[in-house]
C-alpha cells in the first residue's frame, strides 16, 4: 500500500521524463501565438483555459488565417474529444471518488498523464488512492505547460525553427507505446490508427484525430472477438 | 471577441474531460467495452505520431529519406530496448539533429 504522498510523487517521477518533449512544445506554442501577432495574455490565457497544447496552436492559426471563431473553436472541441476515451479507461479507477472531486481532476486529465497514470494503474489496481497517482502526473505537466508557454511568449521569434522542435511531440508517444509493439493485436491497432490519420488527415476540423481511433477500436472489439 | 471563443473552447475542452470521468459509472460498461477500451493507448497516440512524422508542415507526404522518418526508427528501437523515455526522445531527437545538420 503506498501512502497519497507517495502516489503523488511517484505520479510526478512517472511523467517527468515527458518533460523533455512538453517544454520545447509549450515554448513553441507561446512563440507562434506572439509570431501571428495576437496578443500575449491572449496567448497565456489559453493555456490555463484551455490546456490542450495542439489545440492551441491549431486554434490560434485557424484565427490567423482567417477561419471563423465558430471553425476554431469547433476544431478545438473536436481535437480534444479524444479526452472522453481517456475519461472512459479512467472512469473505473476513479469511481469511489465524490462527484466534486471527479469534477475537479478532470482538468487534470493530459495525454502524457493519462498514459503514465493509465499505466501504473493497471498494475496497482487494488490500491485505495489511486488518483494521486493521476493528480501528479497532471500536476506537474501543468506546471511545466504553464511556465514553457510563458517562456516561449517572452522568447518569441528567438526560438529557431530550424531545430525542429516539433519533432519531440511524436517522440513522447513513441515513447509511450513502444513496448506495446510486443503484442500482435496492439500493433494491428496501432497500424490501423496511424493508417487512418494519414488517409483521413484532410477531413473537417482536424477530425482525423478522433475519427482514427473509432476505426482502431473497431478493429480492437473485432480482433477480441476472434481471440475467444 | 476572441477571448469570448477561447473560454467557450476552454468550456468545450473541459466537458470533453470531465464528461466521461464524472457522468459513467463502472457498472454502465459492460465488460466487453471494458476490454476493447484497454486498447484506447494503441489506438489514439498513433494518430498523433503518423501525421507529425509523415506529413511536411504544408500537409504533404515526406520523402522517404526524411531525417524524420529515419529518427523515429531510431527511437522505436532504443525505445522497444531501454524502456526509458527519456532514453527514446533523446534517441530520436539527437539523430534527427545529426542528420539534419551534418
Amino acid at each position: 500500500m503506498f501512502s497519497k504522498k507517495q502516489l503523488y510523487f511517484k505520479g510526478m517521477a512517472d511523467v517527468s521524463p515527458h518533460m523533455l518533449s512538453v517544454i520545447p512544445f509549450g515554448i513553441i506554442c507561446g512563440a507562434i501565438g506572439i509570431e501571428l501577432g495576437f496578443d500575449p495574455y491572449l496567448v497565456y490565457g489559453m493555456s490555463i483555459i484551455i490546456f490542450g497544447g495542439a489545440s492551441q496552436i491549431v486554434f490560434l492559426q485557424l484565427l490567423s488565417g482567417g477561419a471563423s471563431a465558430l471553425i476554431a473553436v469547433t476544431s478545438v472541441g473536436v481535437i480534444n474529444s479524444r479526452h472522453l476515451l481517456y475519461g472512459a479507461v479512467l472512469s473505473e479507477y476513479l469511481q469511489k471518488l465524490s462527484f466534486i472531486k471527479k469534477l475537479l481532476i478532470s482538468y487534470l486529465v493530459v495525454d502524457q498523464g493519462f498514459a503514465e497514470s493509465n499505466k501504473f494503474f493497471k498494475k496497482n489496481k487494488t490500491e485505495q488512492h489511486l488518483h494521486y497517482h493521476l493528480i501528479g502526473t497532471g500536476s506537474t505537466l501543468w506546471v511545466c505547460w504553464q511556465i514553457s508557454t510563458l517562456a516561449g511568449i517572452i522568447l518569441g521569434s528567438f526560438v529557431p525553427a530550424e531545430l525542429g522542435l516539433k519533432f519531440a511531440i511524436p517522440l513522447t508517444f513513441i515513447a509511450v507505446v513502444v513496448q506495446d509493439l510486443k503484442k500482435i493485436d496492439h500493433v494491428i491497432v496501432m497500424i490501423t490508427c496511424g493508417i487512418s490519420s494519414l488517409i483521413f488527415f484532410d477531413a473537417p476540423f482536424k477530425s482525423y484525430i478522433i475519427i482514427s481511433p473509432i476505426l482502431a477500436l473497431i478493429i480492437a472489439a473485432l480482433l477480441l472477438r476472434f481471440k475467444k | 471577441m476572441s477571448w469570448i471563443s477561447i473560454i467557450i473552447a476552454g468550456i468545450l475542452t473541459y466537458l470533453t474531460r470531465m464528461t466521461m470521468v464524472a457522468l459513467v459509472r463502472r457498472d454502465m460498461l459492460g465488460d466487453k467495452l471494458k476490454d476493447v477500451l484497454s486498447y484506447v493507448p494503441s489506438a489514439v497516440f498513433p494518430a498523433i505520431i503518423f501525421p507529425a512524422v509523415f506529413f511536411n508542415d504544408n500537409g504533404t507526404f515526406v520523402e522517404i529519406s526524411d531525417p524524420k522518418i529515419f529518427a523515429s526508427i531510431i527511437a522505436i528501437v532504443v525505445g522497444y530496448f531501454s524502456r526509458n523515455v527519456i532514453a527514446t526522445i533523446s534517441s530520436g531527437l539527437i539523430s534527427y539533429w545529426i542528420i539534419l545538420f551534418f
